[in-house]
């Protein structure tokens, strides 16, 4: 894998148009890369999911050079009618499209090759990798005082041309003071045998709102991480929604920087798995200054040979008085084969905090199912009904009412 | 509220913080295989048990140091340790109290455990164990009679070499973790308990822990084996002298129940924590594992931590036969710069097997505390269940108080409940307290003990009163 990482670097500096500088960074992350390789479970936040032993047992020959010189076609039947929206389209990683129609022009400002890193230390080999070989850098403004009429859907699409290939993706977010944004990321593959690896990162200003909904529902065999940044200034709001079921593998991990006073964060997810399929959520939230909150609700549904995690971290310092936090994580195994991990953590240091955390696990409630049969409803769809009732809990925290109609109607929770 | 003045008063320095002047027979400092082969000797060990140790320390060669831990500690030099030492006059072992050493005795008198008029007074056969070797055992005529063994680990080799044989290691097996498995190279001495066949043992059993001579780390030893259908509960009680130098004490405790068996095991933990800037204290890194073998067995810890600069201890319980029955109640109090990581692992192997984990945990001062615990269903554990709860009061800003429990479940008909809070004392509670007469400390206090009630429940008579009056005294200071 090192020969081809090398090799592979090489030949995306060549097509790129970094300055020296950057190369250098970028070399000095990949050299820390190839040390450390991807993570394993002697890592602690690996430790259900071994990334490291997931990729080689899946996909042989990875390689890391993508070819974004040809134009890839749009099909457009894979947009979503229901609702009108802007779009960013890639491709296998390709920027295909980046259309805002329905904006003012002059509030938003798309940055290219905005390539500015922060030397911030992480003990995350995925980042160091995604910021060695990421080759275009996108950042996306959204002026003061501006709020998005539409949502703005990202789509990661990939063909059947894509086959052991791993794609890096990184995109930054800065909205400022009182801005808002809805951001849907909608995963369909016709691909298999892939590793994507998404770094977004999110600066939020005082009083701005971000809103992001992550959908990975369509069946495919490729591997997916997807790591959000989001540092929040005063009486900010940050939402994420996580809809994890299509893919192979997936985590999900989210940190979260509270570090204005009043700022707020919640974090929902849905796990909803079937067949071998493998997904993690890991949060952090870091409650940095006083009167911060958090809210964070997640929810398995697991089938045969499925293994679902959470991990959750709250983090309270100090100086983070009147902090509130919340962590609950519920799972409902179906199969003797299915398996719930959780670790919901809380690291406090400060005294004047509500902090707690809950975690259940276990099948279907006999009894429930017994009551609805005894009205008239089949076995199957007495469980249907029952799983239906156990995951809108989490749409209902949805709080944008036309995403929410989306996700119910995607889910099939309403016609 | 006098006597709670005057508690705190006697306490102000730490109470048990005495020494007594014994001269001592001492293994030459460090660890090897020389040292191993003396304390086998001096002990007229059998040849297994050498072989045991020696095992042990082949593994513990290979092992590294864990570091995984919250509270991180100074690096111990296992060089530069004494890893065994006998107060001189044990050489020849004594026959009954009025033989021991009047100095051992006297310190006994200032622990408050005079042995004869205690052990007659609350029926309690108390197995005293001063440093490493036991000196005294007392009631074994009532507990004989009953068949029940209850003696010194290293009178266990002698004499019951065959129980000792087939259940030693089965628990906590020699390639352990590094400290286990340091303990199984050097343990020196502990206790051992039988209780035969559908016997109800008819008294608490327990043991005082007391740590002396200074750089000695203690590797204490205890094995309880409950036979089918037998009950035992045991009390484990520490104090200990205080010292400048941090000591090491990492003990293994293995319990096994057999079918319908019960142990309940409950420890209160009042080591030295060191100063008021941490200087000092005890290290206490202990490995307790209960084993429920048999059908319907049940394994019960109680544990009152309120001890020791630093505690990293997590009583667990492999539920491996069918309807087996785990619990773990705990309270662990830290203040000052004391630490604690502790908790439990609750590993579901058997059908219909169920666990709870009651633990509560207060920080005050400069303390950090950690609850860390597994929850771990087999995917062959069907119908099993976990409650676990753990709550956490902070005291103060300059703290820490952090869960980490980590839940795996294999298995779809399998329920695992997990709530965990973390909060102050209200305002609304103090204020409450303070109307109807009560000083802030005394409101505090209460309302500590309310937050502990659930666990203090659990220990027995002897016990009860004893924690409760050191839930109070250890949160001196804290409040104001």
């Amino acid at each position: 894998m090192k020969e081809q990482l090398k090799i592979d670097f090489n030949k995306i500096q060549e097509v790129s148009n970094f300055s020296n500088r950057d190369i250098e960074i970028k070399k000095s992350y990949l050299n820390k890369f190839i040390k450390n390789g991807f993570p394993n479970r002697k890592q602690e936040n690996w430790k259900f999911l071994d990334i490291n032993q997931i990729i080689s047992n899946n996909i042989s020959n990875l390689s890391f050079y993508n070819n974004y010189s040809i134009e890839n076609k749009i099909d457009s039947s894979i947009f979503i009618d229901d609702l009108e929206h802007n779009k960013i389209i890639f491709i296998n990683g390709r920027i295909e499209k980046i259309d805002f129609s329905y904006e003012d022009k002059k509030q938003i400002e798309i940055i290219k090759d905005s390539f500015t890193i922060d030397k911030s230390e992480n003990n995350n080999s995925l980042i160091d990798l995604n910021i060695a070989l990421s080759n275009k850098h996108f950042k996306i403004l959204i002026k003061k005082s501006y709020s998005l009429k539409k949502p703005l859907i990202i789509y990661h699409l990939t063909n059947d041309k894509m086959k052991s290939k791993n794609i890096n993706l990184r995109l930054d977010f800065e909205l400022e003071q009182n801005s808002s944004l809805k951001l849907i990321d909608f995963f369909s593959d016709d691909s298999e045998k892939n590793f994507m690896n998404i770094f977004y990162n999110f600066n939020l200003d005082r009083d701005a709102i971000l809103k992001n909904y992550k959908i990975d529902k369509s069946l495919n065999k490729n591997l997916k991480y997807s790591f959000n940044n989001i540092n929040q200034k005063q009486n900010s709001i940050s939402e994420t929604f996580v809809f994890s079921a299509g893919s192979d593998y997936f985590k999900n991990e989210i940190n979260c920087n509270l570090s204005g006073e009043y700022s707020s964060a919640f974090i929902n997810g849905i796990f909803s798995l079937d067949n071998n399929k493998q997904h993690e959520i890991r949060t952090t939230i870091n409650h940095l200054v006083e009167n911060t909150k958090s809210y964070q609700l997640i929810k398995s549904v697991l089938g045969k040979n499925t293994k679902s995690a959470y991990q959750g971290r709250i983090y309270v310092d100090s100086k983070a008085q009147k902090t509130d936090g919340y962590q609950l994580s519920k799972a409902i195994l179906l199969d003797e084969t299915s398996e719930f991990n959780a670790k919901p953590e809380l690291e406090i240091y400060a005294d004047d905090v509500k902090c707690s955390h809950g975690s259940a696990s276990g099948s279907l409630d006999d009894n429930s199912i017994f009551y609805l049969m005894s009205r008239g409803l089949n076995y199957k769809q007495a469980k249907g009904l029952l799983i239906n009732g156990f995951l809108l809990d989490v749409i209902e925290k949805i709080t944008d009412a036309e995403i929410k109609d989306l996700l119910k109607k995607m889910i099939g929770l309403k016609k | 509220m006098d006597t709670r003045e005057k508690d705190i008063e006697n306490l102000k320095d730490y109470k048990y913080g005495f020494t007594t002047d014994i001269e001592n027979i001492k293994a030459p400092k460090g660890l090897n295989e020389n040292v191993i082969k003396f304390i086998s000797n001096i002990k007229k060990e059998p040849k297994w048990m050498l072989d045991f140790r020696l095992k042990a320390f082949e593994r513990f060669k290979l092992l590294k140091e864990p570091n995984w831990q919250k509270p991180k500690y100074p690096k111990i030099d296992y060089q530069d340790l004494y890893y065994y030492s006998a107060p001189k006059s044990m050489k020849d072992k004594p026959k009954s109290l009025e033989e021991l050493d009047p100095k051992l005795l006297e310190t006994y008198n200032k622990l408050g455990i005079p042995l004869q008029e205690q052990a007659r007074l609350n029926g309690i056969a108390v197995d005293a164990v001063f440093d490493s070797v036991s000196v005294a055992t007392t009631f074994k005529g009532e507990l004989t009679k009953h068949g029940i063994i209850f003696c010194s680990m290293s009178e266990a080799i002698q004499k019951h070499p065959d129980l000792v044989k087939k259940y030693l290691g089965t628990v906590i097996p020699t390639t352990d973790h590094f400290f286990a498995t340091l303990n199984s190279a050097v343990f020196t001495d502990g206790s051992f308990v039988y209780i035969p066949e559908g016997v109800k043992c008819p008294m608490e059993l327990s043991t005082y822990f007391r740590i002396n001579a200074s750089e000695t780390g203690q590797f204490e030893r205890t094995l309880i084996i409950a036979d089918k259908g037998s009950y035992v509960s045991y009390l484990e009680g520490c104090t200990a002298p205080m010292r400048d130098e941090n000591q090491l004490h990492a003990a293994n405790v293995e319990l096994i129940a057999l079918d319908d068996a019960e142990i309940k095991y409950s420890t209160v933990q009042n080591w030295y924590p060191g100063d008021e800037n941490g200087k000092g204290g005890i290290y206490n890194f202990v490995t307790k594992r209960g084993l429920c073998k048999g059908k319907n067995s049940k394994i019960s810890w109680t544990q009152v931590e309120t001890g020791s600069a630093i505690t990293w201890k997590y009583p667990s319980c492999i539920l491996k036969g069918d309807n087996s029955i785990g619990e773990f109640y705990s309270i662990a109090i830290t203040n000052n710069h004391q630490k604690a990581d502790t908790g439990t692992k609750m590993i579901h192997l058997g059908k219909n097997t169920k666990s709870k984990i009651i633990s509560k945990g207060i920080s005050a001062g400069f303390s950090d505390m950690t609850y860390r615990g597994l929850v771990d269903i087999n995917s062959k554990a069907k119908n099993s269940s976990n409650y676990t709860q753990c709550d956490s009061l902070l005291m103060g800003n300059k703290c820490g108080a952090h869960t980490v429990p980590y839940i795996k479940n294999k298995n779809f008909d399998s329920n695992v409940a997990h709530e965990a809070t973390t909060s102050k004392i209200s305002e609304e509670q103090l204020h409450y307290c303070q109307q109807r007469g009560l000083n802030p400390e005394e409101a505090v206090g209460l309302i500590v003990n309310g937050f502990c009630k659930e666990v203090l429940q659990q220990l027995p008579m002897e016990f009860a009163v004893e924690a409760q009056k050191l839930v109070g005294i250890s949160l001196e200071g804290s409040v104001g």
